[in-house]
């Protein structure tokens, strides 16, 4: 009895703990979330929001082919970012965990999160220096004869964004993720026989997998959600969901269809995050 | 002969009084007029209209004080007017064609015609412009004008080929030319490009698939859709050599900054935007705002607001000009106007090259906003 009471005391004494965050996620998430599945209804009449329900933003959305497309595009760019993304940040991020003293990891660290004490607008308007026809890269191509090369308002141009954008997350996830395995199974493997590629994808890989996993996913999070990038760098051709949605609200205040899309956004991404999270957390088979 | 100085005590306070109570008189002369707290004026502009260059001397002058809040497009002012409860805004200024959907929704005062001096207007149109005037009664006093046509790259392209819209199909323009994203001027311009003229935005079914035609078929030819901030840049730096859009109140800007683009009003004819000043509807600061948009009117007010730092525009005062023409010659040769320039606003409209922005008449915003995305998409 003594014993229970004290277990009860133990649980409200955790849940206070817990009670802010409780709290805020209701109050800032969930809240809002509501909200905007309700708004989704709404009609506007007079620039006005008029709350009703009624199907005809999503029944519009849905027939639109500029939806479509934009949601392919959108897609498409961000599942290419994470791939890109990640294919060039694993090298990084193994020589940080693998081949450089803690001294060295721990600078490198440090130098990758300085690029976000800036904004990420003034970063990717100094791609335009660097992008532009008359621009740095073109310049140096000129001298070897080559180029110019159209890079701003291109598809091109939006990857580079999102590489600015997901890049050093990416590699300081990774580098986290990478430094947690044991060396002595490395060491193990190499012991065994396992060469240096054969040992990356049959050992670190599978072991590293959930912190990889998670790196890509926040990758493509950010990636399709993103709005600077396809916009100044993309110069919106073709306009991704974001740009859709900045549309919509700018012709006619139509919040409720932008609401539509939104929702399209966070049911994707949640979707995305469900498999990517069952993916990194089921066990191989034996 | 030297003069003795006197150290006495009673002569050093004596003194020092008389220096300390020189010192802190201009003190206590600005205390008193700071002690009379500035009136606060809520605008709501477009950017630019509230900053110092064009406000602060009238400002300091006037004991007020702007609190501005800028929106982006007629639908966006519209919403925040429509959103806020009645007098939320003193002083509301708006595109003309916008002026009459305000003035529907009851979101502005009527205004008395004889405090304003339409005698100076520069054209008899600015007395009495479209949708400012309902049942003889006045809503909205025009205060600023501009003219839309091809924007480009001076380097890339010469006046005479700008002198049409057929210049952006030209095949050395590929990837080239840029849009201001936004709908309205843009299907403006390629309603012109068509050859409907003065019915640029009354089309008819037949007209309207022409326009979207036409739109379809410059698609590949377009490089990107720019914001105000997008826009600069990719003119500046060569990226976009053609502009659809837009005109001198972007061009002009880059051009005072030695930038080597230029707009002209091609002979298929141009857009004229136009600004005017309303007072909002509840506001208690009527007397206030009346007289500011008289100091508008004025040509100091009008010097202050063709060489507005954001974005350049026409004075639509003959007293505003004369000044321009006086003070800076080298804007007033730059923007034409000077009688007898061939780009001079007045004679482009007397010429009937210059057709005022309006809204479609046979379709909604919605069906013109639609198709713009779908273009966006192809």
């Amino acid at each position: 009895m003594s014993q229970l009471i004290k277990k009860r005391r133990i649980d409200s004494y955790a849940l206070a703990w817990r009670l802010p965050i409780i709290v805020w996620q209701l109050l800032f998430f969930v809240g809002p979330l509501l909200f905007l599945i309700a708004m989704s209804f709404f009609l506007v009449k007079n620039y006005r929001m008029v709350e009703t329900f009624d199907l005809a933003n999503w029944a519009r959305m849905f027939s639109k082919d500029y939806f479509w497309s934009s949601y392919l595009y959108t897609f498409g760019m961000a599942s290419l970012a994470t791939v890109v993304a990640t294919l060039i940040a694993f090298p990084a991020s193994y020589a940080l965990a693998f081949k450089v003293s803690d001294n060295v990891r721990r600078w490198a660290v440090f130098f990758l999160i300085v690029p976000f004490f800036t904004s990420y607008l003034v970063r990717t308007f100094s791609w335009y220096v660097i992008l532009a026809e008359s621009g740095i890269v073109n310049s140096i191509l000129g001298n070897v004869g080559l180029g110019p090369f159209k890079m701003l308002n291109t598809p091109f141009g939006t990857m580079v964004g999102f590489m600015t954008l997901v890049l050093p997350l990416l590699v300081i996830l990774q580098t986290l993720s990478l430094s947690q395995i044991d060396k002595n199974l490395i060491e193990a493997a190499h012991n065994l026989g396992c060469g240096r590629i054969r040992t990356i994808y049959a050992v670190i890989i599978p072991l590293a997998k959930i912190g990889l996993v998670v790196g890509a996913l926040f990758c493509f999070i950010l990636s399709f959600g993103d709005f600077v990038s396809p916009y100044y760098l993309g110069g919106s051709s073709p306009p991704t969901l974001s740009i859709l949605i900045i549309d919509t609200t700018k012709s006619g205040q139509q919040w409720p269809r932008a609401a539509v899309v939104a929702i399209c956004m966070m049911t994707t991404l949640f979707v995305m995050a469900f498999l990517a999270i069952r993916f990194a957390y089921r066990k191989p088979a034996s | 002969m030297t003069k003795k100085i006197d150290h006495s005590k009673r002569t050093f306070m004596k003194s020092s009084t008389a220096v300390a109570g020189a010192l802190a008189m201009p003190m206590i002369l600005t205390s008193n007029k700071a002690r009379a707290a500035p009136v606060e004026i809520n605008m709501l502009a477009w950017y630019g209209h509230g900053e110092s260059d064009v406000v602060g001397a009238y400002e300091e002058a006037n004991n007020v004080k702007f609190n501005k809040k800028y929106y982006s497009g007629g639908d966006n002012m519209l919403a925040l007017i429509s959103q806020s409860p009645p007098g939320t805004y003193d002083l509301i200024l708006s595109d003309a064609e916008f002026v009459m959907q305000l003035n529907e929704a009851g979101y502005i005062e009527e205004l008395d015609a004889a405090d304003y001096n339409f005698d100076d207007m520069l054209h008899e149109d600015f007395k009495k412009f479209p949708g400012h005037w309902k049942d003889d009664k006045l809503f909205s006093v025009m205060v600023r004008f501009g003219h839309l046509g091809v924007s480009y790259n001076t380097k890339a392209m010469s006046a005479e080929d700008a002198m049409s819209y057929k210049s952006f199909w030209k095949p050395e323009l590929k990837g080239k030319v840029g849009h201001f994203d936004w709908h309205l001027p843009n299907l403006g311009m390629l309603s012109l490009h068509d050859g409907n003229g003065a019915n640029l935005w009354d089309l008819d079914e037949a007209a309207w698939k022409q326009v979207q035609e036409t739109a379809m078929s410059l698609r590949p030819q377009v490089g990107g859709f720019f914001d105000y901030g997008g826009t600069f840049n990719s003119l500046k730096n060569g990226e976009m050599q053609a502009m659809c859009g837009i005109g001198d109140w972007i061009t002009g800007a880059l051009e005072r900054d030695g930038a080597s683009v230029a707009s002209v009003i091609p002979k298929e004819g141009g857009i004229q935007f136009t600004e005017s000043y309303s007072i909002g509807k509840g506001s208690e600061k009527a007397a206030e705002v009346k007289k500011f948009i008289q100091h508008m009117l004025t040509p100091e007010g009008q010097l202050r607001s063709t060489e507005m730092a954001a974005y350049p525009a026409f004075c639509v005062t003959k007293g505003g000009r004369a000044l321009l023409n006086e003070k800076n010659p080298k804007e007033a040769k730059r923007s034409g106007q000077i009688v007898g320039e061939p780009n001079e606003p007045i004679h482009l409209i007397n010429e009937g090259r210059i057709h005022y922005r309006d809204v479609p008449v046979q379709q909604s915003l919605e069906d013109w906003n639609d198709f713009w995305s779908d273009y966006k998409n192809a």
